[in-house]
C-alpha cells in the first residue's frame, strides 16, 4: 500500500491555457511578451529549499508513514501511551531518512542530467551574428544552426539546409525508435535564405501555430512572410530528440522550447506498476488491520471485565485517574494495545521490501550471462520494484522483428533457372551442417565485394564466372530492381541505405557475385558488371506497395535493349508469367517450397524484354496517369498492371530473416516452464507462421494449428468456436468465470480449461479486429488460452495493447511483453512487465520498459533464474517477516491475560524498538538477497521449477493463514514455557528472578533465538554473509543488551534504561538457558517434522531437484542439444519488402541525389565499436557465429 | 531451420576474449565484473532435510532431553519447600480477626500466630519468602508508577518527582519519597519464626534481613540522596512519607545505616515488580548452622508470628509464607524437568514414526524421476 498515494506529486502551477502560439523570427522582445517557456528543461523535482518540506509531504502521503505518525500521536497521550515515544520515532526517522536519501540522490542525478543537457552548445543567430549559446538560453523565435550529427535543440521550423531541395535527413530513434532516416523539407521560400547570415538575420516571418501538445506526427500552423501566408505541416518541423544525419548544416526557427517541446510533452509520468504480491499485500494489510482491531477489542473487553471485577477492589494499591471507570479504561486500553500490537504491520516491512527488490535488480544488472558482448549491452532492471513478478509469468507477448529475429537479412539460397544453389553438399551428396568452419566462398576476385558477405556454395560463383546468361540476368536484376541508395565514401567502399533489410541483402548478394550496384541518378543506374562499368538508363520505377506485392524497373541497357525487371511474391509473379515459363515454374515452386520449409523469405524474379514502340505508348499513358489529380494511385496501378505481364521467370531468391541467437531453445525452455507465448507481429500471416515454425513455437507434432482468417465477425466467431470445440469438446458456451470471493467487486476472471494435447492458433489482423470486439473478446480469450502458442499477425500497436489488456483483465496471470520497437511501446506499457530489447533499434521500447537486455535469449535467464529467485526470495522474506512479527506480537496478546489487560509490554521497550531495525533486519535481508534453492544451471535443467510461481504457491492467502497459525503456536510456546518455568521460581542464590524485568529478558531472548533458528531452517543457501549476519545479529543483541543494562548507561540515562543488571543477574542462571533451549526446540520441532514428512510423502518439484542436486553434488549435465528436424513444408513466405512504400518516388523524381560523390560522413559511422557490427548494414549470414566445436 | 548458431558457451560468461578489460587503453566495457558476489556464485553451504540428518537429530534430541529432564526433576524434587497461607480467610484460621479489621492507618498492630509442623529437616540455607496472589504488580499503571531517578538519589527528583508517580507524587504539598504506587503499597507485614522445642520452649529463629536483594539493585540502582550524609532524616526533611506508610523511609531500618532509606533491602525487593500476579519475594534468609551437623530447620513444630498489616482481602488476594531450600537450578519447580522429559520422549517417538514413514514412502519418492 506504501505508494498508493505517492503517485500524486505536486503539480506545477498551471498557466493560463495557451490557445495559439504566435511568434516572430528574430524578434525576442515580441516573443517574450507571450512568456513562452525558453529552452531550459527541468526534470528534477526539488531545489535546495523545497526538498525537505516537499519530500516529507510526499512521504507522509504514504499510508504506512501516515499510520506511524498516527501511532506517534497516540503515544503522546499519557493515558494511552503504552510505549515510549522512541519505539515509533526511531524506526520512522530511519525510514524517512532512507527514503529521503534515495530521493535526494535521484534528484541530484536528474539535476546533473538537466544541467548537462541545458549546457549543450548550439549556434544561435543573435543580432545578425552566429553565437555559440547554451541550450537553455535559446528562446522561442531564435534562429539556430545545426550541424551534422547534432541533436536538435528544440522543436524547430526548418528554414534552410545544405542539401538540394532544402532536404534534410534526421534520425528519430530517441523519439519513436525507428532508425531509418526520415526526410524533412523546408519551404522553398525559406530555403532560399540558404546560409546567408544577413538574409537570415533579416528574416522576420511570423509563425502562428497550435499550442504545445504531445502529438509527434502532426503539426499545423502558418508562416506569414511579406504579407504572404504559407501552410506549415509536420514535414517542416524538426523535433527535439532527433539527430541530424547526412546533412552538413541547416537553420531552424525555434517554435517550441524546453518543456513545450513534443519530446518533453510526451515524457509524461508512466503508469506506476505494482506487482501481484503488492496487491496481495494490500489485501493482507487490510486484513491485518482488521485482525489488529479484533485483538485489541478482545483485550479491551478483557480490560473492562478486569477493571470491573478486580480493578475496583485493587484501587487500594492502584488508584485510577480521576473520573476513570471501567468503560473509559477499556477504551483507552484499546488504543494502548493498538500501539503495542502495531508490530503486526511493521514499517520496516516496506523498507525491507524495497531494499531487497533493489538488491535483486542489481543482480540483474550485474549478470554477465545477460551481457551482450557484441553490442556491449548489459541487462538492465529499469524498474526496481517488479522483480518477483518475473517469477510468476504465465503469458509472454512477443514482438517478432528485432525481438525473435535480428532484423538482419542474409541472402541464403537461390534458384536460378531451375537449379538450386546455396546448400553445402559433401562428396556423397549429403547435406552438410554449416558451421563456422565451413569454407566460405572467396570473393577476393571482386574488389568491390562486401567483405562481410558470406556464402558457402562454391558452385554459384563458378557459374557466374562461367558467364551463364540466366545467372547473370538473375544478379543483374537484383542489382537493378530496387530502391537502395548507395554511398561511396572512398573509392570502392560502398554502403547501401536500404528501405528494407531484404532489399539490402539482395543487392549486396548481387554485388558480391559481380554485379555491383555503384551509384544512381534519377535517370541512370551504374553497375560494375563482372568488373566492367555499365550504365543503365532508368526509364521507370514501378514501385512496391502492399497490394501489388512486387516492384519493377524498366531500364535501357547500354546496347539499347529495353528490359523490365520484376521481383515480387511468387504467387503474384506466377500469375503474370508467360506460358513458356510453366516448366521452370514447376521446378522453381519445388525449390520455393523447400526454402519456405526452412523459414526463408522468398521472392520470385522475372524479366521481360520490351520493344520500343510498346514502351513509348505505355510511357505516355503512364505520364498521363501520374499527372492526373484524381485517383492517381489506382490509375497508376492499372497502368503498371498492363506492362507487367508475360514475364519470363528467372528464378527465386531466398533470404533468411535471421533469428536471434538461441531463440528456439529459449522458446522451448519457456514452454517447458509452462509459459505460453503469443507472438504479436505486424508481419504477414505467412511470414509470422514461418517464424513460428523456425523458432519452435509451432511444432509439427502439435495436434492441430488453427488459422483464423475470416472476413466477418460471424465467421470469426464460428472459427473460434469450432477450434475450441475441437480442442475440448465438452467445453460449454458460457465461459467458466471464477466465483469472486471479494464482495462488491465482480470478478471477470476466466478459468483455464483442460485441453488434451498441444494446439496452435494463428489469427490475422483482420480477424483479430473482430475478435477483440466486446462481445467476442471472451471467445477469443478462451480459444487462445487453450493453445500452446498463439500468433497474431498484422497487428497494430493498439491491438497489441488490447490483446495484452484482454489477457490481463480476464486471466489471473502475470503477463510479460517483450519488444524492441516503437510499435511495441503500447503493449510493453500495458503488460505487467515490459521488456525492451536494447542495442538494436531505437530507444523507445527500452525507455518504456521495465527490464531491458540485448537478446531475446536472455529472457529465459531473466525468468527462470532471476525471476524465480526473486519470487522465491520475496515470498520467503514475506513469510518469514510476517512470522517473526506475528510471533513477536502475539506474545503480548497472551501476556494481556496475566497483567490485567493493562497493555503492559512483555519485552523491554528498547527491544521492541530494535527488534525489527537491528536484531532481525540484516539476517532477513541476507536471506532474501542471497537465497537460492538450486543454482542457475539446475534452474535451466528443470524449467518446471518455475511452475510454483505461476500458481502463486509460495505466498498466498493460504500461506498467510498458515503463517498465522504457526506464529500462534510459536507465541504460545514462547510465552507459556517461560511463564511456567519462571512461575514461583528463584535464582540459585534464592533471590528474585520471577520479576518483570527478568521475565522480559527471558521472553525476548527466547523469541530472538527461536526466530533466528527458524530463519536458519528457512535458509537454503548459507553464504558467509548469511552466517555473518545471523551470528552477528545475535552477538549484537547480547552486546547491546549487556550495554543497555549496564551500570554506566543507568547512571547516565536513569529513566531510559531501568533494566540495569537484569542481564547479568538472569543470564547466568542455568534454568534460564534451559528454558531458552526448550522453547527453541519446541518452536522448530514441529516445523522440521512437518517439512520432513512432506518431503517424504509429497515432495514438491523443488524438493526433488534439491535432492537430486545433493546426489549429483556437481554441476548438472549440460543441456542436451537438440537439432530441430528438417521440415518439409508448403508454407511459404513471399514477403521481402517492408510494409511502407519504397523510395521509388524520390528515386525518380529527380529531386534526389544531385550530389557529387564527395566525402561526407557515413550514414552509420563505421567504427570498430561492437555496436556498429549490429547495425542493419551488415548482412551477415546465418553461420557467421556458429557454435564452436 | 538448420543448425542454430546459438552458442551455449556464450551464456557461460567465461569464454576467452571476454574476460578482463583487454589491457590498458581498451574501450571501457560495460561488462559486469566477474565476482562471485555479483554473479551470485558465492560459495554456500546448502543443507537440506534428509533422512540422514533429520532422524538422527530427533533421536539425539530425545537422548539428550530425557536425561536432562530426569536430572532437573530429581533436583527439583530434592528441594524442600514448605508453604503456609496466613491470609486468614477461613473463620478458624488464626489471622481471621486481623484480616477482618483492616486499616492502613491503625496504630495498634494486629498480631497473630500461625503454628505449623515441618516433617522433614531443611538443610543448608533456608530461604523465607512471602507470597502474594492475585496482586497485579505487573499492571502497566502500577509498573510505571515510580521514579528511578529519585530512587537513585537524585536530589532534584527527590523534591520534584516524576509525573509518573501520580497520584502518589505529593502529599501535603510536599513531595513523596519514595513516590509512586509501587512504593506506596510496600509489603509491611512482619514475619517472625519460632521453633517450638519438644520441651515447649519457643526459640526464635535468627532471620537475616540483608543479602536478599540483587547486588546491582542494592549498589547501583538504589542510592540514598545526599551522598555522605548519614543523617537521613535531614536529607528527607522536605519530603513526606508515602500515604500508606506508617513511618518515613529513613526509619525503615534505623539500626543499620546500610539498610535504611532507599537502600533498605525489603524495599528494594518490593520495588522489583513481579512479572505475574502471583509471585513470591525473598523476605529473610535463615543461615545454616555453623557446625553443619544439625539441620538448619529440624523437623518439628514451629510458629509463625505475623504482625498483620497488609490488606489483601479486598481483592481476593492471598498471603503466604514459604520456606524453601535451593539447588543449582534455583527453587522448586518441577515444570522444566517434566517438560524436558516430555519433549525428549515426543522427539524419540516422532523419530520412530518418521523412520517408519521414511522407510515406507521416502525412498520411493526420492528416487522417483522428475518428469522432464
Amino acid at each position: 500500500m506504501g505508494s498508493l498515494l505517492s503517485a500524486c506529486g505536486i503539480n506545477v502551477k498551471k498557466k493560463k491555457v495557451e490557445e495559439e502560439r504566435h511568434l516572430r523570427a528574430n524578434d525576442r522582445e515580441f516573443n517574450l511578451s507571450f512568456k513562452y517557456a525558453n529552452n531550459a528543461i527541468k526534470t528534477s523535482k526539488y531545489n535546495v529549499f523545497t526538498f525537505l518540506p516537499l519530500n516529507l509531504f510526499e512521504q507522509f502521503q504514504r499510508l504506512a508513514n501516515a499510520y506511524f505518525v498516527f501511532l506517534l500521536i497516540l503515544q503522546l497521550i499519557p493515558q494511552i501511551s503504552s510505549l515510549s515515544w522512541f519505539t515509533t520515532v526511531v524506526p520512522l526517522l530511519l525510514v524517512l531518512s532512507i527514503t529521503l536519501a534515495k530521493d535526494l540522490s535521484d534528484d541530484i542525478t536528474r539535476h546533473k542530467n538537466d544541467n548537462h543537457v541545458n549546457n549543450r552548445k548550439v549556434e544561435v543567430l543573435i543580432n545578425g551574428e552566429l553565437k555559440s549559446e547554451k541550450w537553455m538560453n535559446v528562446q522561442v523565435g531564435d534562429i539556430v544552426k545545426l550541424e551534422n550529427n547534432e541533436f536538435v535543440t528544440a522543436d524547430l521550423l526548418l528554414l534552410s539546409s545544405s542539401e538540394p531541395l532544402n532536404l534534410i535527413y534526421i534520425e528519430t530513434a530517441e523519439l519513436d525508435g525507428e532508425t531509418n532516416l526520415k526526410v524533412k523539407q523546408a519551404l522553398t521560400l525559406t530555403g532560399d535564405l540558404g546560409n546567408d547570415i544577413q538574409k537570415l538575420a533579416a528574416f522576420n516571418g511570423e509563425v502562428r501555430c497550435e499550442p504545445p501538445n504531445n502529438r509527434l506526427d502532426k503539426f499545423t500552423g502558418t508562416l506569414t512572410m511579406r504579407g504572404e501566408t504559407f501552410a506549415l505541416d509536420n514535414e517542416r518541423i524538426l523535433l527535439r530528440g532527433c539527430t541530424l544525419r547526412n546533412t552538413e548544416w541547416c537553420f531552424g526557427l525555434v517554435v517550441f522550447g524546453g518543456p513545450d517541446t513534443k519530446l518533453m510533452q510526451n515524457s509524461g509520468k508512466s503508469v506506476f506498476k505494482r506487482t501481484s504480491i503488492d496487491h496481495l499485500m494490500n489485501v493482507l494489510v487490510m486484513f491485518i488491520f482488521g485482525f489488529l482491531a479484533f485483538m485489541c477489542t478482545i483485550l479491551s473487553i478483557g480490560n473492562a471485565i478486569w477493571e470491573y471485577q478486580e480493578g475496583n477492589s485493587f484501587i487500594t494499591f492502584l488508584p485510577r485517574a480521576d473520573g476513570a471507570n471501567a468503560s473509559l479504561s477499556a477504551f483507552l486500553t484499546f488504543w494502548s494495545y493498538v500501539i503495542i500490537l502495531n508490530t503486526v504491520v511493521p514499517i520496516s516491512l516496506y523498507v525491507s521490501v524495497e531494499i531487497l527488490r533493489l538488491g535483486n535488480s542489481y543482480f540483474i544488472d550485474w549478470d554477465r550471462k545477460m551481457y551482450h558482448v557484441k553490442s556491449d549491452t548489459p541487462a538492465q532492471a529499469r524498474t526496481t520494484t517488479l522483480n518477483e513478478e518475473l517469477g510468476q509469468i504465465k503469458y509472454i507477448f512477443s514482438d517478432k522483428t528485432g525481438t525473435l529475429t535480428q532484423n538482419i537479412m542474409t541472402f541464403n539460397r537461390c534458384s536460378i533457372n531451375g537449379k538450386s544453389y546455396g546448400e553445402v553438399v559433401d562428396f556423397a551428396g549429403q547435406r552438410v551442417e554449416v558451421t563456422e568452419k565451413t569454407e566460405k566462398v572467396d570473393f577476393s576476385w571482386n574488389p568491390l565485394a562486401d567483405p562481410k558477405f558470406c556464402f558457402h556454395d562454391h558452385k554459384l560463383v563458378e557459374v557466374v564466372k562461367s558467364g551463364s546468361p540466366e545467372v547473370q540476368a538473375f544478379f543483374r536484376l537484383l542489382a537493378l530492381c530496387h530502391t537502395v541508395m548507395p554511398e561511396e565514401k572512398t573509392e570502392g567502399e560502398l554502403f547501401y541505405q536500404a528501405q528494407s533489410p531484404d532489399e539490402g541483402a539482395l543487392v549486396t548478394a548481387a554485388r558480391n557475385f559481380g554485379f555491383v550496384f555503384r551509384s544512381r541518378t534519377p535517370e541512370t543506374i551504374s553497375l560494375v558488371e563482372m568488373g566492367v562499368p555499365t550504365t543503365y538508363e532508368l526509364l521507370a520505377v514501378l514501385d512496391f506497395n502492399n497490394v501489388r506485392k512486387r516492384m519493377s524497373v524498366i531500364v535501357r541497357s547500354p546496347e539499347g535493349k529495353l528490359t523490365l525487371f520484376c521481383k515480387g511474391a511468387d504467387t503474384i509473379i506466377y500469375e503474370r508469367l508467360h506460358p513458356s515459363s510453366s516448366k521452370l515454374m514447376e521446378v522453381t515452386t519445388e525449390h520455393l517450397n523447400e526454402y519456405a520449409g526452412e523459414g526463408l523469405r522468398t521472392l520470385a524474379l522475372a524479366y521481360k524484354d520490351l520493344d520500343e514502340d510498346e514502351f513509348e505508348k505505355w510511357k505516355e499513358r503512364h505520364h498521363e496517369a501520374s499527372t492526373s489529380l484524381e485517383d492517381r494511385e489506382a490509375k497508376l496501378d492499372t497502368i503498371y498492371e498492363e506492362i507487367e505481364k508475360d514475364l519470363l521467370l528467372l528464378g527465386a531468391s531466398a533470404v533468411e530473416d535471421k533469428l536471434q541467437d538461441g531463440v528456439p531453445q529459449t522458446i522451448e525452455q519457456l514452454a517447458k516452464a509452462d509459459i505460453k507465448i503469443w507472438v504479436l507481429t505486424g508481419d504477414k500471416q505467412e511470414t509470422a507462421e514461418n517464424i513460428g515454425y523456425s523458432c519452435n513455437m509451432l511444432r509439427e507434432e502439435m495436434k492441430e494449428i488453427f488459422i483464423v482468417a475470416a472476413n466477418t465477425a460471424e465467421e470469426v466467431r464460428e472459427e473460434l468456436v469450432n477450434a475450441r470445440k475441437k480442442m475440448s469438446p465438452e467445453s460449454g458456451d458460457e465461459p467458466p468465470i471464477e466465483k469472486s470471493r471479494l464482495l462488491g467487486k465482480k470478478s471477470q476472471v476466466v478459468e483455464d480449461e483442460k485441453v488434451d494435447g498441444e494446439y496452435g492458433l494463428v489469427i490475422n489482423g483482420h480477424s483479430l479486429a473482430f475478435a477483440l470486439q466486446k462481445d467476442m473478446q471472451l471467445e477469443l480469450l478462451r480459444t487462445a488460452c487453450m493453445c500452446q502458442a498463439v500468433i497474431c499477425c498484422r497487428v497494430t500497436p493498439l491491438q497489441k495493447a488490447q490483446v495484452v489488456e484482454l489477457v490481463k483483465k480476464h486471466k489471473k496471470a502475470v503477463t510479460l511483453a517483450i519488444g524492441d520497437g516503437a510499435n511495441d511501446v503500447s503493449m510493453i506499457k500495458t503488460a505487467h512487465i515490459g521488456v525492451g530489447i536494447s542495442g538494436q533499434e531505437g530507444m523507445q521500447a527500452v525507455l518504456s520498459s521495465d527490464f531491458s537486455f540485448a537478446q531475446f535469449r536472455y529472457l529465459q535467464r531473466l525468468l527462470l533464474v532471476h525471476g524465480r529467485w526473486s519470487y522465491l526470495r520475496m515470498c520467503k522474506f514475506l513469510r518469514y517477516f510476517f512470522y517473526k512479527n506475528f510471533t513477536f506480537t502475539f506474545v503480548h496478546f497472551w501476556y494481556g491475560f496475566f497483567c490485567g489487560f493493562s497493555a503492559q509490554t512483555v519485552y523491554d521497550e528498547w527491544f521492541i524498538t530494535l527488534y525489527n531495525l537491528v536484531y532481525t533486519a540484516l539476517p532477513v535481508i541476507g536471506l532474501s538477497i542471497f537465497d537460492q534453492d538450486v543454482n542457475d544451471r539446475w534452474s535451466f535443467q528443470y524449467p518446471q521449477l518455475y511452475a510454483p510461481g505461476q500458481l502463486n504457491q509460495y505466498f498466498s492467502k493460504m500461506a498467510f493463514a498458515r503463517i498465522l497459525l504457526h506464529s500462534c503456536y510459536s507465541s504460545l510456546v514462547l510465552f507459556f514455557i517461560p511463564w511456567a518455568a519462571m512461575c514461583d521460581t528463584v535464582r540459585d542464590d534464592g533471590k528474585d528472578i520471577a520479576d518483570y524485568q527478568s521475565f522480559a529478558l527471558l521472553a525476548q531472548t527466547c523469541l530472538l533465538i527461536a526466530v533466528s533458528v527458524q530463519m536458519g531452517l528457512d535458509t537454503y543457501y548459507w553464504t558467509a554473509v548469511n552466517q555473518f549476519f545471523l551470528w552477528g545479529s545475535l552477538s549484537v543483541y547480547f552486546a547491546v543488551t549487556f550495554t543497555m543494562y549496564s551500570n554506566g548507561m543507568y547512571l547516565i540515562f536513569t529513566s531510559s534504561f531501568p533494566f540495569i543488571g537484569t542481564a547479568r543477574n538472569s543470564l547466568n542462571q542455568p534454568n534460564v538457558w534451559l528454558t531458552i533451549f526448550l522453547t527453541t526446540i519446541l518452536c522448530i520441532l514441529p516445523v522440521v517434522a512437518k517439512r520432513f514428512l512432506f518431503i517424504q510423502l509429497k515432495p514438491t518439484i523443488n524438493d526433488k531437484v534439491r535432492h537430486k542436486v545433493r546426489q549429483a553434488k556437481a554441476v548438472p549435465p549440460p543441456l542436451p542439444r537438440k537439432f530441430p528436424r528438417r521440415r518439409i513444408s508448403t508454407r511459404r513466405s513471399g514477403y521481402a519488402f517492408s510494409h511502407a512504400r519504397g523510395y521509388g518516388d524520390l528515386v525518380t523524381s529527380g529531386r534526389f541525389l544531385r550530389i557529387p560523390v564527395k566525402s561526407r560522413p557515413a550514414l552509420f559511422p563505421h567504427t570498430d565499436t561492437p555496436v556498429a557490427d549490429s547495425t542493419p548494414q551488415t548482412y551477415r549470414t546465418i553461420f557467421e557465429e556458429a557454435q564452436s566445436p | 531451420m538448420m543448425a542454430s548458431s546459438y552458442n551455449a558457451k556464450d551464456e557461460d560468461g567465461h569464454h576467452p576474449g571476454s574476460v578482463g578489460s583487454g589491457g590498458p587503453g581498451a574501450v571501457k566495457s560495460k561488462k559486469p565484473d566477474n565476482t562471485a558476489f555479483k554473479q551470485q556464485r558465492l560459495p554456500a553451504w546448502q543443507p537440506i532435510l534428509t533422512a540422514g540428518t533429520v532422524l538422527p537429530a530427533f533421536f539425539m534430541i530425545g537422548l539428550i532431553f530425557i536425561p536432562i529432564g530426569i536430572g532437573l526433576l530429581v533436583t527439583s524434587n530434592n528441594i524442600k519447600e514448605f508453604e503456609i497461607d496466613y491470609t486468614g480467610v477461613d473463620m478458624f484460621s488464626p489471622c481471621f480477626n486481623c484480616s477482618q479489621s483492616y486499616s492502613w492507618n491503625s496504630t495498634s498492630a494486629c498480631t497473630c500466630s500461625v503454628p505449623f509442623t515441618l516433617d522433614q529437616p531443611f538443610e543448608s540455607n533456608v530461604f523465607m519468602y512471602y507470597g502474594l496472589s492475585n496482586f497485579y504488580q505487573n499492571h502497566r499503571r502500577y509498573v510505571k508508577s515510580r521514579d528511578d531517578s529519585q530512587l537513585n538519589g537524585d536530589k532534584s527528583s527527590l523534591l520534584n518527582p516524576s509525573k509518573e508517580c501520580e497520584p502518589y507524587r505529593t502529599s501535603d504539598k510536599k513531595s513523596i519519597a519514595p513516590c509512586g504506587a509501587i512504593a506506596n503499597s510496600l509489603f509491611n507485614d512482619t514475619l517472625e519464626l519460632f521453633y517450638i522445642h519438644p520441651n515447649g520452649s519457643r526459640i526464635a529463629i535468627h532471620l537475616v534481613k540483608t543479602g536478599i536483594a540483587w547486588w546491582t539493585d542494592k549498589h547501583v540502582k538504589f542510592r540514598n540522596p545526599g551522598e555522605n550524609n548519614n543523617n537521613l532524616s535531614i536529607v528527607f526533611q522536605d519530603t513526606s512519607k508515602p500515604v500508606n506508610w506508617r513511618k518515613p523511609v529513613y526509619e525503615l531500618d534505623p539500626s543499620d545505616p546500610d539498610n535504611n532509606g532507599f537502600i533498605n533491602e525489603d524495599f528494594i525487593v518490593w520495588m522489583r515488580t513481579a512479572a505475574l500476579p502471583t509471585f513470591r519475594k525473598l523476605y529473610r534468609i535463615i543461615q545454616k548452622k555453623k557446625d553443619n551437623m544439625t539441620p538448619t530447620l529440624p523437623p518439628g513444630n514451629y510458629s509463625l508470628e505475623v504482625i498483620y498489616n497488609y490488606p489483601v482481602r479486598s481483592f481476593d488476594g492471598r498471603k503466604r509464607m514459604i520456606l524453601s531450600t535451593i539447588s543449582w537450578m534455583g527453587g522448586k519447580n518441577p515444570f522444566l524437568g517434566i517438560a524436558y522429559i516430555t519433549v525428549g520422549s515426543v522427539c524419540f517417538f516422532l523419530g520412530v514414526v518418521l523412520l517408519i514413514i521414511h522407510h515406507k514412502y521416502g525412498n520411493r519418492n526420492n528416487n522417483a524421476d522428475i518428469p522432464n
